[in-house]
């Protein structure tokens, strides 16, 4: 690897054992690739935090939170004293809410470690954003802009919504970048990566977030890792569309990267998406494609009467609780059904504000913040059938925590909270 | 250099050329799938074992095994899944992959196993569960002994 000066100067010390840790890090991290050389980058999303009781007995013996952060977050050999960080980083989402910790069954040893590890990490300078839809709090690249994010259906939004770069990166390669402000330049920061491979044709109206949500997952297990350019758009999706579609894609494929002709940034026409690449397929996504991924996805359902709902994967955006608070107004939840919406802290502050939280705890559902119920493996006690409007959680969730699962629109799942019933259907 | 591919006999031994993506030699048994792996959420960082519900590997442990797979998908909490694997005593001996990733190259150099990938022959194809495998990975050559051979 080709190291500029100021690179070979982190690289042997000059800024502190951290950074010279982070810069060899770096270096065999950038050979594993086949990179040539590194990138700058001011632009971070991360998970630091450390919350399991394996975490916290290794804090214990190896001299606390820097001890953590040498080992998982710069896989050094030793403890080195952790300076500050040099790029924006936001925090991806957490183990549990810290808010909430009865209803997620996490016990106070466990909130007063994490307290204490919230405070290194904003000491670092890092934001407690605690979210895996950073672009919804303050964290917009700029088109082109070289980042280092982790979280898979971030890395899709930042690379085909947003246009800037970057790969998925893991824990060590995140925390080696908010010290130097380097990765390596390899994979999706490179233009040719980024041009299309598959080439996907519309047969039926994709318009619903449900819609979107299975648009993604059907093409992720199409195309696996390529690059899908999907064409023939009709009503242009907002926000919370692309956030379902892509966190869908990188969960059956692990889709990076996509264009939506005439929509996102790197294609204004086919030509651009394509470059000078023919597309190695032709896909055509028709009725019977959208109801073969709407039975995949409802593939563990056989109950109708649901136990819990859980709204928020990826994080709501503030028009989705907005949309969940007009559909629950004057309604409540079923005594055998519990609702958890999740959505990033400082969105909540805004649903606060709006009087929608206050709609939505008074139909008896929770506005929860900071993770979900994948990442925290909590749900209501009991818990046997869930109802989803995410692709992605209806992934994960049956399997991580052992549930039926059914998937349907938001609508769908709000009258299942209410209900007790799960009465969706494809249409 | 003894065996090529087309001397197939109990007592040959396969020699591969591949990329060093981690450094460093190991041997041990083989294990071995065509199924992509995930990390978070596909292993038990605790026992070394694949737990993805629908994996051909589900309920096996790759603690100690030479681990020879397509690559990696899934969650970007895959480097720490494997790096919590070395933690924990159970990381595999070695990995040899065919797709690279930042998923897959950062978790293997995290892991600190043996690993090398750009084979000149398909490691899916060549090697099969049991075999017994030396790596050499600073070398970029991995010797394949059939399992049969060892009788």
């Amino acid at each position: 690897m080709q190291l500029t000066d100021e690179e070979q100067a982190m690289l042997d010390g000059r800024d502190g054992p951290a950074v010279q840790r982070a810069m060899d890090l770096l270096m065999r991290y950038g050979r594993a690739l086949g990179a040539e050389r590194l990138v700058e980058t001011n632009n971070v999303v991360a998970s630091i935090s450390a919350t399991t009781p394996f975490m916290r007995d290794y804090a214990r013996q190896r001299g606390g939170m820097d001890g953590v952060f040498s080992e998982f977050s710069l896989d050094s050999d030793d403890t080195v004293e952790i300076p500050k960080v040099k790029t924006f980083t936001s925090h991806v989402q957490l183990g549990f809410d810290p808010h909430n910790p009865e209803l997620m069954g996490v016990d106070e040893q466990t909130i007063r470690f994490y307290r204490k590890g919230e405070a290194y990490i904003t000491g670092l300078g890092v934001q407690a954003t605690n979210t895996c839809t950073p672009y919804q709090v303050g964290n917009i690249p700029t088109r082109g802009e070289h980042c280092a994010w982790m979280e898979s259906s971030a890395v899709i939004y930042c690379n085909a919504v947003i246009g800037a770069r970057t790969n998925t990166e893991g824990r060590e390669s995140v925390g080696a970048a908010m010290l130097t402000g380097r990765i390596p330049y390899w994979g999706y920061h490179v233009d040719e990566n980024r041009l299309g491979t598959h080439a996907v044709a519309l047969d039926v109206p994709v318009e619903s977030t449900a819609d979107w949500g299975m648009l993604g997952y059907w093409i992720g297990d199409m195309v696996q890792d390529r690059v899908p350019v999907v064409d023939g758009l009709g009503r242009l999706p907002n926000l919370a569309r692309l956030k379902h579609f892509g966190a869908a894609a990188s969960s059956s494929g692990g889709v990076e990267m996509y264009h939506l002709v005439g929509v996102t940034p790197e294609a204004n026409t086919r030509e651009q998406a394509f470059g000078a690449r023919r597309p190695v397929a032709q896909l055509r996504y028709g009725a019977a494609e959208r109801r073969s991924t709407w039975e995949k996805l409802n593939g563990t359902g056989r109950s109708t009467a649901v136990d819990y709902v859980m709204l928020g994967c990826p994080h709501y955006t503030i028009e989705q609780i907005w949309e969940a608070a007009r559909l629950l107004e004057g309604r409540k939840v079923s005594p055998n059904t519990e609702l958890w919406i999740f959505t990033p802290r400082a969105i909540k502050s805004l649903a606060d504000r709006n009087g929608y939280t206050a709609i939505i705890e008074a139909a008896g559902a929770h506005l929860l913040t900071d993770s979900c119920s994948a990442m925290s493996r909590a749900a209501p006690r009991g818990t046997r059938v869930a109802a989803l409007d995410s692709a992605k959680q209806a992934h994960y969730l049956p399997a991580i925590l052992g549930i039926e699962a059914w998937f349907g629109s938001t609508a769908d799942c709000i009258d299942a909270a209410c209900t007790g019933q799960w009465r969706g259907s494809p249409e | 250099m003894s065996g090529t591919r087309d001397t197939v006999t109990d007592t040959r031994v396969i020699v591969l050329h591949g990329r060093c993506v981690v450094g460093g030699q190991a041997e041990g048994e083989a294990l071995v799938t065509t199924q992509a792996i995930s990390g978070w959420g596909g292993i038990d960082s605790r026992t070394g074992t694949i737990v993805e519900t629908r994996h051909e590997l589900r309920g096996r442990s790759f603690a100690g095994k030479v681990l020879v797979f397509p690559g990696a998908k899934g969650s970007s909490g895959w480097s720490n899944a494997f790096h919590l694997t070395r933690s924990m005593g159970v990381a595999p001996a070695a990995m040899l992959f065919n797709d690279m990733s930042a998923k897959i190259a950062l978790g293997a150099v995290v892991t600190r196993a043996p690993a090398l990938t750009d084979f000149d022959q398909d490691p899916l194809r060549v090697i099969a569960t049991g075999d017994w495998v030396k790596v050499d990975a600073d070398r970029g050559i991995v010797e394949v002994r059939k399992r049969a051979a060892q009788d």
